[in-house]
């Protein structure tokens, strides 16, 4: 049996102002799974996505990924497991042309020419974005630049790929497109977000995260259709939308 | 946003200058104003030859003249400068067309426009031939300190992002019906600059986290740059090489 791409178990982290944002969450994703993270604005999302690949250390409990621990000795190895795409693109894409910035994950991994240049090419490739390869980035749509910020940490090879807010910001259009290219990654898929169509459309499993605890764990479909339970912890379906009336996938 | 291809001051085009790879062409031009700075103030032919150099490199690049001159126009308040030199610098004082000048101020003007004129058109050269980006790779390989080609870097790279944001801040400033018309107005506008720093501060942050996140350890890792052939390093050097030569024969001249 394969060690679980991503366990989080009993973390609790606060921040050295004193806030605390985390109260002990446990979390297993299983290889291949994609699984959504909903929770309000200020539940603790961002501060759990830091904690994945190390940003953030030093509360209680314990990360490990595809069964290595989160630790100062194996930090270079998580960052390539960890895959995070940050919600503004433009974080993300600090390099002149698009093939320099999905170079700068592997080539600190190490890797120089015709391997560098295969990961690059491979990564674009599953994004759709082969033909922008030499543009500079801020000559994008944002669509075209939150899918190279995708493959700026698949040409990292990650264990797991987390999202935060990948659909914010995107017209439908590219909103569609997005969800095209991470249904057809085989990869394990982790998304913080509060659009919860989305996280149905994509993901069958979905966790709620609120005041820094794991306040619900299960099918998407059925913790949506918990009018209570989403309105508990400040989740609301957009107007019109009935998680029952959407096609099963 | 198409204005960005051609931003600054490189102007695209090719030729053999243009192949040239930039810390190649960096190294030949500051060692030619080396030279040209070498050069003794009163050998007059020598730069006459220094800019019959600058001249062949424009030609050699596939400049427009217009071009150039225009760029020269950078210069502009040294030339002023220099001007007002005869006039006030003290020393003995000779009558040039019913002006009464000073010698050593005429000569020191002379001295500031000649190589400051060189050394401006042989940098204007470089720019125009070179991507700003590549300028900066050709100055980690000439081992700058990375950490300032880096910020080099992120300034190219978010300038535009910075002066985006300020627009948007200018219009909704401009939708709720304000126009800066009295210096009390400063007060605003300097409001407005600082948020656009804690903006820019703030997304520094967020980018180096994002680095941090791809496994960035302290230096960007070299993997575009394009190595010097020993060809390159000698068709680069006849400027330099050439200028030197000059310099050496003006102050061999002079002793």
């Amino acid at each position: 049996m394969t060690a679980p791409s991503l366990e989080v178990s009993g973390l609790a982290y606060r921040y050295p102002d004193g806030t605390q944002a985390l109260y002990g969450v446990d979390l297993r994703i299983e290889r291949g799974e994609r699984v959504a993270l909903l929770g309000p604005n200020g539940a603790g999302k961002t501060t759990l996505v830091l904690h994945l690949n190390g940003i953030l250390s030093g509360g209680l409990g314990s990360v490990t990924v595809g069964g290595l621990p989160v630790a100062q000795e194996n930090l270079l190895e998580i960052r390539r497991r960890v895959g995070i795409v940050f919600q503004d693109p433009d974080d993300q894409l600090f390099l002149p042309t698009v093939r320099q910035d999905v170079a700068f994950g592997p080539a600190n991994l190490g890797l120089r020419g015709a391997a560098l240049e295969a990961r690059v090419a491979a990564a674009l490739e599953a994004v759709g974005m082969s033909e922008v390869a030499d543009r500079p980035p801020h000559h994008l749509s944002f669509g075209q630049r939150r899918r190279v910020a995708v493959a700026t940490v698949l040409a990292m090879e990650p264990e797991i790929l987390v999202l935060d807010e990948p659909s914010s910001n995107l017209d439908p259009a590219g909103r569609r497109e997005l969800a095209e290219v991470l249904r057809s990654l085989d990869v394990t898929l982790l998304m913080v977000t509060h659009d919860l169509p989305y996280a149905m459309e994509l993901c069958d499993r979905s966790v709620v995260l609120s005041d820094g605890v794991v306040a619900a764990d299960g099918p998407t479909r059925e913790l949506l259709a918990d009018t209570e339970l989403l309105a508990r912890h400040r989740l609301e379906l957009p107007y019109g939308f009935h998680p029952s009336a959407d096609p099963a996938p | 946003m198409g204005a960005a291809h051609t931003r600054g001051l490189y102007r695209p085009g090719s030729g053999p200058v243009y192949a040239l790879p930039a810390h190649v062409k960096i190294v030949a031009v500051v060692a030619f104003v080396f030279a040209v700075v070498a050069t003794p103030a009163t050998a007059f032919p020598a730069f006459a030859l220094h800019a019959g150099l600058i001249l062949i490199a424009v030609r050699a690049a596939r400049l427009p003249a217009g071009f150039v001159l225009r760029r020269l126009t950078v210069e502009l308040p040294f030339v002023a400068f220099a001007l007002a030199l005869p006039f006030f610098a003290a020393g003995e004082r000779i009558v040039v067309y019913g002006l009464t000048l000073s010698e050593p101020g005429l000569v020191a003007a002379w001295n500031i426009l000649a190589k400051g004129t060189l050394g401006v058109a042989a940098a204007v050269v470089l720019a125009a031939t070179t991507r700003p980006y590549a300028l900066l790779e050709g100055l980690q390989r000439l081992r700058v300190p990375s950490i300032m080609v880096q910020i080099a870097t992120f300034m190219l790279r978010y300038a535009d992002l910075l002066t985006d944001d300020l627009r948007r801040m200018r219009i909704a400033r401009e939708s709720r019906a304000f126009t800066a018309r009295h210096l009390g107005h400063a007060r605003i506008v300097a409001a407005g600059a600082g948020s656009l720093f804690i903006r820019g501060y703030e997304r520094g942050e967020r980018v180096h986290l994002a680095m941090l996140s791809r496994g960035y350890t302290g230096t960007l890792p070299d993997t575009g740059t394009v190595p010097a052939t020993r060809r390159d390093w000698l068709f680069a050097a006849a400027l330099p090489l050439l200028g030197a030569l000059i310099a050496a024969g003006a102050l061999l001249g002079a002793a």
